[in-house]
């Protein structure tokens, strides 16, 4: 992996200085020692080429090491466009892991090789950090919103995972294992488990009649708030002139904040729903709204930008 | 041996409690910091005796957790910050440079005072329920779920916070104004830079830390909502303005002892210490970068890839200053004339482990390594080496050096000489381990791990034990010296700076007549006072600040 | 440390004890800047989270209040400044005059600043003491209005504390004005008090429009 290479190359630098001063040191300490009580040294104040050599040198490395750091990093705080979304809760002291077509995982998270893997992490406590060390990959689960992490798993087996922010007495117990199946095998086991599992879509479904959303969010854009077909992944234009792209974040923030982005054309009505849901709950909301995707778009009503408008 | 001097010029309680005199201050800090140290070292103790098994050997999951969140506090906030500064600091800045007392003695009293009560908070929330949110007090576990005496613990180290205060403005006042004639700012030791370099980080990022403290400590009394996202706030505000300060603070740790080795290296190889102006300018460097690489602690807390990007560069950017100290001092020894005594090995052994430290500083400011680093074993590898490999070592050394000043014994050589030697060795066995299990994935603040971690973490036990021996010796022979240690007289090395120019130990007031310098620091080729055998040294090198 | 008439032992002139006194208030002061810089920035940041329930509540603060305590701190510096050149032109029967002027001044401001807390007290405005933000308001909204007043009290309240050891600073020299203390050849500790109670003013000068002012024509 380029984060074992990377390794590789600054331990090879740090190596390379920590042993030639370490050497020098040493040297200089058997060379030089005191031969008589009264010897002094020789009297060497300073050499501004040797200042600058070692202020230059060690800065161009320290250039390469950020350059090369920045690329890892960059790439892994994007995950790519074509990924399997699966959900991630964390809560004192377990993780509930959501697949998805729904079926729910506790302490184990099943995933096939060769495919872009993103992660949706959400808290429902303190902070936490979902980590697979063998896969050097980790992001912290912060409650209030959304981080997100992907990877590529390469070969199947089975992989440590740990919680890796400590959040409290069973911080120590709260891992478990990541399975990499092949995509044959994942299919398989995704869709024949004998667990009874809650479509998230459905029981998305429910709580958006439950909780009134259906009563002002029409499908056929005339109520009070914009239709929710098409919404997932469009760009949604807002009060204010932006864009925003209704992502799995928007929409959370839309549910519990409603009044932080107001789309264009609608007053700020909405109530929030702050305190009344619980993540797993919003996550099926969201999956539901995220069913929508195909569903028609009113011309009128919808808050989408039109398909041929401009950004 | 003086007739009269600061310690037996007034007698009884009162004159220590209520005594204004920075060199008696001084001891009293000491008194405080080494009962600290022993709180976070029994802490120590038990986390590594109980990291023995997988399973965990001594305590419960509960406890463990308040183990390392206790050790992390003392050792920190009542041990680490106010080592150096407190105790070297508060006894030698006067007297090198010329002056009677600090600016303001009055307030440097005070400052011990405020750091007793802040401890009192701390060891009562210590024994009433103990403290389990880790030193850094990420919320929302602190101010919501947290069972533990949080409150008390926030406060003390709020209170605490004033004692650093005050001290770090005694300092700068002290520096600019309180110089002797003739002392000006480039004929200063250069551990004195380190003192001013470290004030103004005690006071610039002091304050924030207090603020935000009293922040989550309000948070958990009354439940508001600044950093609990249920009520709207913010945990990533939390880290933020934690680390604002937490992170200078550990250049708080590591600058003073900087400063010490600048003045050992110099003292036990007879020569100048090489860029003088570079070591000078590289403490204050790496005060003011250093209050602008706080969020390399949270890359991975999902902000904003763009400010990842700026606070690596910026950790990058900070590391220098450290490597051209670190070259400055090796080549110093370049045709030293190098004697082996203890704070001379303490030295050594100083920018061995510093080394190592403050490499691994470069794997962890790495944004693609810190992914797969971040949370391990091998942060604690790092700080550890900086913090006990760096500073303890510095402080130790410094107390070794100056302890003939401070108390007018000798300490046993031989002995000094072997239980530095044990502290190395100890140290590396402990925690040169630690890398490794980082790098295998190792999570940190774990009271059980998985069996496959379990032979680095016994040899790291195991060096923990002849650490413990490295550290209790100088206790045993540093504290059999005051009484029947060989008087030292007033320059034993001998080194150059105004404090060897007065008795072992000082008369209260320092100096009988105030000093007029006329001299550069490390000049030992001018001193003809100091008895040495200038003639025999060759031309001056070619070399210039 | 004992001192020779105003000569403290530590220090050679009076000169030296002037300048070094006087640095290290002004450092004190920057720590300062930094303790409120905290608390400011996290407004800051809440402020710009949730602009409208930061503006609706910031509303419920009557203005007179703020407004009237904003001149009175101002006069109060001005008196302040009076005292100080009293002190240096050795004008000392001035000197308590301009002294009580300021002390009385800032127990007006601390006055008004009661009512205003009673004020909040009455309308349930107080964070963890029945906070109710106002009747029929859902969770999240009274969860932002909380993190507005817990910033206003935190704020206002930091401050006051800071007044009220300002007065008695002001006692001090008050008492000591009175022995005919101060002289222009000895009048560091007006000063130096004189730039702590400016500093305290200015403080008030930011606080005023960032909690009081958002929003309003």
């Amino acid at each position: 992996m380029s984060v074992d290479g990377l390794m590789a190359y600054i331990t090879a630098i740090c190596a390379f200085f920590a042993v030639a001063i370490t050497i020098a040191v040493i040297y200089f300490f058997f060379k030089y020692r005191r031969k008589h009580p009264g010897e002094v040294g020789v009297p060497i104040h300073g050499d501004m080429r040797l200042e600058t050599a070692w202020i230059v040198v060690p800065l161009l490395l320290a250039l390469t090491m950020f350059g090369w750091g920045a690329v890892v990093y960059v790439d892994y705080r994007r995950a790519p466009m074509d990924t399997l979304d699966i959900y991630v809760i964390g809560k004192q002291w377990m993780w509930k892991i959501q697949q998805p077509t729904g079926l729910r995982e506790i302490n184990e998270l099943h995933v096939p090789v060769g495919r872009n893997v993103k992660l949706i992490l959400a808290s429902e406590d303190v902070i936490h950090d979902f980590s697979v060390p063998a896969f050097r990959v980790k992001m912290d689960v912060v409650p209030g919103h959304y981080n997100t992490m992907w990877f590529r798993p390469t070969k199947a087996g089975r992989y440590h995972f740990f919680c890796q922010q400590y959040c409290g007495t069973n911080h120590a117990l709260m891992g478990g294992w990541v399975t990499v199946m092949e995509p044959m095998e994942y299919a398989a086991w995704l869709s024949g488990s004998s667990e009874a599992t809650a479509n998230p879509v459905l029981a998305g479904e429910k709580l958006f009649s439950e909780k009134a959303c259906n009563t002002c969010h029409l499908s056929n854009g005339t109520g009070r708030a914009p239709s929710l077909n098409g919404v997932y992944g469009a760009n949604v234009l807002l009060a204010d002139g932006s864009a925003v792209t209704a992502d799995d974040a928007y929409l959370r923030e839309s549910i519990l904040n409603p009044q932080a982005k107001i789309v264009a054309g609608y007053a700020p009505l909405m109530p929030s729903f702050q305190g009344q849901l619980t993540e797993e709950q919003i996550i099926d909301l969201t999956s539901y709204i995220k069913s929508l995707q195909s569903q028609p778009v009113p011309t009128k009503g919808a808050g989408v930008a039109p398909a041929t408008g401009k950004k | 041996m003086p007739r009269e001097h600061y310690l037996n010029a007034t007698y009884g309680l009162r004159s220590w409690l209520l005594t204004t005199d920075h060199k008696r201050i001084a001891l009293l800090y000491l008194a405080s910091v080494t009962f600290f140290f022993f709180i976070g070292g029994a802490f120590a103790t038990m986390i590594r005796i109980h990291l023995l098994s997988p399973k965990g050997l001594l305590v419960t999951p509960e406890t463990y957790n308040k183990l390392f969140t206790m050790h992390g506090v003392a050792m920190i906030f009542f041990f680490l910050i106010p080592s150096i500064p407190a105790v070297l600091g508060n006894f030698l800045l006067p007297i090198m440079i010329g002056a009677k007392d600090l600016a303001f003695p009055k307030i440097n009293l005070l400052s011990w005072y405020i750091y007793l009560i802040g401890g009192c908070f701390v060891l009562y929330s210590f024994s009433t329920g103990g403290l389990d949110t880790g030193w850094t007090f990420y919320t929302p576990l602190s101010s919501v779920y947290s069972n533990s005496a949080v409150t008390p613990a926030v406060l003390g180290v709020f209170i605490n916070g004033f004692s650093s205060i005050l001290t770090g403005l005694n300092f700068i006042v002290t520096v600019h104004t309180m110089r002797a004639p003739g002392m000006t700012w480039f004929r200063l030791p250069l551990f004195v830079w380190a003192q001013y370099a470290t004030s103004i980080i005690f006071i610039l990022g002091t304050p924030v830390i207090a603020i935000t403290l009293l922040l989550a400590g309000l948070e958990r009394m009354f439940h508001l909502g600044f950093f609990n996202p249920a009520l709207g706030g913010d945990p990533i505000l939390f880290q933020h303005l934690f680390w604002f300060y937490s992170h200078p603070a550990v250049y708080i740790m590591i600058l003073p002892a900087m400063g010490v080795i600048s003045e050992i290296i110099p003292t036990f190889a007879r020569k100048p210490i090489f860029g003088y102006s570079f070591i000078a300018g590289s403490s204050i460097a790496i005060a003011v970068i250093g209050f602008f690489v706080w969020a390399h602690h949270m890359f991975l807390t999902g902000e904003s890839t763009y400010a990842a990007l700026t606070f690596s560069l910026l950790s990058y950017l900070v590391a220098i200053p450290s490597a051209v100290k670190v070259f400055n001092w090796t080549s110093t020894l370049y045709k030293g004339s190098i004697s082996y005594d203890t704070p001379m090995l303490y030295a050594l052994g100083f920018i061995g482990l510093f080394l190592i430290g403050g490499l691994t500083g470069l794997f962890l400011a790495c944004l693609g390594l810190d992914i797969h680093l971040h949370d391990t074993y091998f942060v604690i590898a790092h700080f550890h080496y900086i913090m006990v490999g760096g500073a303890v070592m510095g402080y130790v050394g410094g107390l070794h050096y100056w302890w003939p000043k401070i108390t007018g014994k000798l300490y046993p050589e031989f002995l000094a000489r072997i239980a530095a030697i044990i502290l190395f060795l100890g140290f590396n066995l402990t925690f040169f381990p630690q890398f490794i299990l980082g790098y295998l994935g190792m999570p940190r603040r774990y009271a059980s791990y998985p069996p496959e971690f379990q032979v680095l973490n016994v040899m790291s036990t195991a060096g923990a034990s002849i650490l413990a021996l490295g550290y209790l010796l100088p206790m045993i022979y540093l504290t059999w010296s005051m009484r029947y240690g060989e008087v030292a007289g007033p320059n034993p090395w001998p080194g150059t700076g105004l404090e060897w120019r007065t008795p072992s130990p000082p008369p209260t007031e320092n100096f009988e007549v105030t000093p007029e310098v006329t001299w550069e620091p490390y000049d030992y080729d001018n001193r003809p006072d100091l008895g040495l055998d200038v003639s025999g040294a060759p031309a001056l090198a070619h070399g210039d600040d | 440390m004992h001192r020779t008439g105003e000569l403290y032992e530590q220090y050679r002139t009076l000169e030296q004890q002037r300048e070094t006194a006087s640095l290290g208030m002004w450092i004190f002061l920057s720590t300062e800047v930094l303790f409120f810089g905290g608390l400011f920035m996290t407004y800051t940041l809440n402020r710009s989270t949730y602009p409208d329930v930061f503006s609706e509540a910031s509303k419920t603060i009557k203005l007179w209040p703020g407004a009237l305590n904003t001149v009175v701190l101002i006069a109060s510096s001005l008196t302040m400044a009076l005292s100080v050149w009293a002190s240096q032109v050795g004008k000392k029967k001035l000197l308590p005059i301009f002294l009580i002027a300021t002390l009385i001044l800032g127990t007006v401001f601390l006055g008004i600043k009661a009512y205003e807390y009673h004020d909040k007290y009455v309308e349930h405005h107080i964070p963890g003491w029945n906070f109710n933000f106002e009747p029929g308001a859902d969770a999240a909204t009274n969860a932002h209005a909380q993190l507005f007043f817990s910033l206003y009290f935190g704020m206002t309240g930091l401050h006051a504390l800071h007044m009220i050891v300002g007065a008695g600073l002001l006692l001090w020299l008050l008492k000591e004005s009175l022995r005919g203390r101060f002289t222009p050849e000895y009048n560091t500790p007006v000063e130096n008090i004189g730039l702590y109670w400016h500093f305290v003013d200015i403080v008030w000068i930011f606080l005023f429009p960032l909690l009081y002012l958002i929003d309003r024509h």
